[in-house]
């Protein structure tokens, strides 16, 4: 069964007139419809790996806009975002000084509240609701969870403890709570998964 | 045996086959088959001409944007569009705000469940979502026009034969019953229900003529909305639901085409220079050899001739 | 492989002998369709359906593995998995439903020419009977995996297409309604037939591909046919496969894939059915159950059995609609002329002519519309088909007088098959025993 792309038997079976001259002259159109072929080939196999990447109806939905009016300061919601959770939460004065106060050497992953949040918006943490050690969700988002230490999140699966700003203080996991990108639309709706109009 | 036993298989199948050929054509001559009105008045799809039509056919937005306003404010009434998303209207030239707006103010929501109470409710839509049907599910859907189905139009093009022509000829078709018809089979009167249309296969449609006057939709850039042109529009308009990768399907075409036209030129050119050697090299040193052609014609007609 | 001069395998790079004595993979290869493979150097260009066929199979299963990433084996879900979201939404999706959708078509049409080609030339002759018959194992694992793609995306004709075929097997008395039913997994197709069907149709093309290498295996082993029909006898009857029918092979190939991208790009529907664009619809008939073209000829022939005699009608047909295939294993045996190719048996030829225009024609019919005059011709075609094969062939076969054959393929292809041999008047018979013992 020879295929389109012959050139993929060519080590193998090598036959024809090769004599180990070289290329000659009348070789060239040879080489050149083999070259002609294998371009063809290789641009009818991309659809079978372009066919792979996220379709139109995944990507529609690489941006969700959640209207945060209804939450309270010190209080926070979780929302789905890329079929992922997504904690918002309203920091309170006290716990955005709490996150403030902590020297950035004594961070695992350091990162400041500012740099974690939008300018003006300080007060709203939004970060993905994804433990960074091995991708359970932690805990603290809802009314009565256990905050841990930190009064942050808590993640039951192997202990480690978020503070205010989310940023990994204890426990096996590496990095802050991730950030997504977000933009405020109108003052009580958020576009996450977006920066917004350039 | 084997070609007895198939002998005798092939006899019997002809045989009953035979049998069947007679009944057939006994029946047919003792009782030839009536003729239905729909044999004789049903007519093929109209003459006329869309952009997309034939292997260069291309999309022309303005008309494909005229005709999702007929489809919004005529057909959705009843039909559906459930396999297009808001946000492919994007292939229509609109941009994401044009969208959000189209989305949100469609006359019928999205279902969804109220996230306090868990009760069904509604929302307004949103780029991502489909377009919300007109009826729930088919049981409201006929519970609401007599008990006919108004079809899904996504795909209409495709699922009939005559596509956007066959779209037109029935909006453009509705017409009273003619005498003709009702003179040569008095029992084929419409029934109170339906409608004549000549172009629908058994003649009588449960659809109401949708576009009955000029004007039932107003036109953004100016053209004339008459009966014919919204007519022309919405079916544009079906022809991209059914098939939106229309335009790009026929540019990727021609290009594919035009490669492989040349790979078969190189490649065919390519083998001719290869087999031209083998020829060239074909060694005369055997049976055509002079000597050699006297010892064979002689073994031939010692033997006998062939082989 | 018989042919003392076929070129031998010896790899000179050193990792590819390194490979050749632990696993003599390439070496196999290369006897198959390389240097090492001696081909008859006069095959014209029926003889490339067999790799085009090959392509075909490679298309298929390629574009069938991917899209089966994004279809959804479910009655509520197949439907939008195949017309929204691969249609629409899946990148280039819309290319691979219409490269796999037009693929199977092509695949048939190419295997059709192929056989064709095999009832003229006689190749299903001594010594390749086994490579005609493993030929048909693979026709008859197409229609079956062809049937059950069909009914994948679950529109109005998958449905009442599988409900069509699958009622065959009611036709069988006693045991045919709970073969049916265990068919189905149920008393009509639906999930549990949608999903065994997609289990299935996926994996027959393996075995297809098994059987492929297979067939290939035993042609190798007696070597290519060639149109004389007359054997190979020296070096000089035959050409290495490579380079020179990989370079026909390939030509021919990109000529005819040009065919297949032009169907696939703009005509993807035209040999489809509109109705398979509305959803599935258990209740609602429509108004012309047709299956694919490439299994018309086959539905014309079981909708010709309108008669009962002895048996029910319905079951007449289905007995003639299997019957119409697994004659064709009896081929070799039913046809004994020493003589392969129609090239040297004119009534045979004219008769092999007439089979074409008769499996056209029953193509016809099963695609019209079912009326009096229409079925008429039907069961004239079908009768043909069934006296071609089982009535006509062992006479023609037994009675025809044959023209004299070439001394060899050298001969024929450098003076024409007819030139070289001289004029046989009265000595048929010792020319056939000739012939016979020549081979």
């Amino acid at each position: 069964m020879a295929t389109k792309a012959q050139s993929a038997e060519g080590p193998a079976v090598t036959g024809g007139d090769g004599e180990g001259e070289g290329l000659r002259r009348r070789d060239y159109l040879k080489v050149g419809a083999v070259a002609f072929a294998g371009v063809g080939a290789v641009v009818a196999i991309a659809p079978l790996f372009v066919q792979m990447a996220p379709s139109a109806d995944v990507l529609a939905l690489s941006t969700t806009e959640v209207d945060i009016s209804k939450i309270q300061p010190g209080s926070g919601i979780k929302a789905q975002w890329r079929k992922q959770p997504v904690f918002i939460r309203n920091l309170t004065p006290k716990e955005i000084a709490e996150a403030d106060a902590v020297p950035l050497s004594e961070l695992r992953d350091p990162q400041t509240l500012e740099e974690r949040t939008l300018p003006g918006h300080k007060n709203w943490l939004i970060t993905l609701g994804v433990c960074t050690h091995l991708g359970c969700v932690p805990l603290g988002i809802g009314e009565g969870e256990n905050r841990g230490k930190y009064g942050g999140y808590f993640c039951p699966c192997h202990g480690s403890q978020y503070d205010t700003a989310a940023r990994i203080r204890q426990g096996p996991a590496p990095k802050n709570l991730f950030v997504p990108d977000y933009t405020f639309t109108t003052p009580t709706t958020v576009l996450i998964g977006s920066k917004g109009k350039k | 045996m084997v070609r007895f036993i198939g002998f005798l298989i092939g006899l019997v199948f002809a045989g009953v086959l035979l049998i069947a050929f007679i009944g057939n054509l006994a029946s047919y001559f003792s009782s030839p088959p009536e003729p239905l009105a729909a044999d004789e008045f049903h007519l093929p799809p109209k003459e006329v001409h869309f952009s997309s039509d034939g292997p260069f056919g291309t999309f022309d937005k303005r008309q494909l944007q005229r005709g999702f306003q007929v489809f919004s404010e005529v057909c959705s009434a009843c039909h559906s569009l459930k396999l297009v998303s808001f946000r492919d209207l994007k292939g229509l030239g609109y941009n994401d705000a044009e969208i959000k707006k189209i989305a949100s103010d469609w006359k019928v929501e999205t279902p969804t469940i109220n996230p306090d109470t868990g009760e069904p409710s509604t929302r307004k839509s949103l780029p991502s979502d489909t377009i919300p049907p007109p009826f729930p599910n088919e049981v409201a859907a006929r519970a609401a026009n007599n008990n006919a189905l108004p079809p899904d139009l996504s795909l209409i093009t495709k699922a009939r034969e005559g596509g956007a022509h066959y779209v037109y000829s029935i909006l453009t078709g509705f017409q009273n019953q003619p005498a003709a018809l009702l003179k040569k089979f008095p029992d084929a009167k419409t029934p109170p229900n339906l409608h004549y249309n000549p172009y629908f296969a058994n003649l009588n449609i449960a659809m109401p003529p949708p576009l009955t006057t000029d004007g039932q939709v107003q036109y953004q850039d100016g053209t004339k909305p008459t009966v014919d042109q919204m007519a022309k529009d919405v079916a544009a308009f079906l022809v991209w639901t059914a098939q939106p990768e229309l335009q790009r399907r026929h540019d990727a075409g021609l290009a594919v085409t035009f490669f492989l036209l040349i790979a078969t030129i190189l490649a065919y050119l390519a083998k001719q220079q290869i087999w031209h050697e083998a020829h060239r090299s074909v060694r005369i040193a055997g049976p055509l050899e002079p000597g050699n052609q006297v010892k064979t014609r002689r073994a031939k007609s010692k033997a006998g001739v062939a082989g | 492989m018989s042919f003392s001069w076929a070129k031998p395998y010896e790899p000179k790079h050193p990792v590819m002998r390194w490979l050749d004595e632990r696993l003599p993979l390439p070496r196999v290869i290369y006897g198959a369709i390389g240097g090492g493979y001696p081909v008859p150097r006069n095959l014209n260009y029926w003889w490339n359906f067999g790799v085009l066929a090959g392509i075909f199979l490679t298309i298929q299963i390629l574009t069938g593995i991917v899209l089966a990433m994004h279809y959804t084996a479910s009655t509520d879900g197949a439907f939008n998995s195949v017309n929204q979201l691969i249609m629409r939404d899946v990148n280039a999706g819309w290319l691979l439903r219409y490269a796999h959708m037009n693929g199977a078509s092509f695949f048939f049409l190419v295997v059709y020419i192929h056989i064709f080609r095999g009832l003229y030339y006689g190749s299903y002759k001594a010594p390749r009977e086994l490579v005609w018959m493993l030929g048909l194992v693979i026709y008859l694992l197409m229609m079956a995996t062809a049937f059950m793609g069909y009914v994948l995306p679950w529109g109005q004709m998958s449905y009442w297409g599988a409900q069509v075929i699958t009622n065959f097997f009611s036709a069988i008395p006693v045991i045919g309604e709970p073969l049916r039913i265990w068919v189905l997994g149920g008393y009509a197709p639906d999930e549990a037939a949608l999903t065994r069907f997609f289990s299935l149709h996926y994996l027959l093309p393996f075995i297809i591909a098994a059987v492929v290498i297979l067939h290939i295996w035993a042609l190798h082993i007696p070597g290519s046919g060639n149109p004389t029909g007359v054997d190979v006898k020296d070096e000089r009857d035959t050409l290495p496969f490579h380079p020179y029918y990989t370079a026909k092979d390939g030509w021919f190939a990109a000529a005819f894939l040009l065919f297949y991208v032009i169907v696939t790009y703009f005509l993807p529907n035209y040999l489809g059915s509109p109705d398979n664009y509305t959803p599935a619809n258990p209740l609602a008939t429509p108004a012309e159950i047709v299956p694919e073209w490439y299994l018309l000829p086959f539905y014309a022939i079981l909708r010709s059995f309108t008669a009962d005699f002895i048996l029910p009608a319905k079951l007449w047909g289905v007995l003639a609609m299997f019957s119409s295939i697994l004659l064709l294993f009896f081929l070799p045996w039913i046809d004994k002329s020493p003589v392969r190719s129609g090239t040297y048996r004119p009534l045979f030829k004219r008769f092999f002519w007439l089979l074409v225009i008769d499996v056209l024609v029953l193509g016809w019919v099963g695609g019209s519309p079912v009326k009096p005059l229409t079925v008429a011709v039907g069961q004239i075609a079908a009768a043909y088909y069934f006296l071609h094969f089982l009535v006509i062939l062992p006479l023609v076969s037994r009675f025809e007088t044959p023209l004299p054959l070439p001394m060899s393929i050298t001969e024929s292809v450098l003076h024409g098959s007819e030139a070289e041999v001289a004029p046989a008047p009265k000595t048929q018979r010792r020319a056939k025993s000739a012939t016979a013992a020549a081979e």
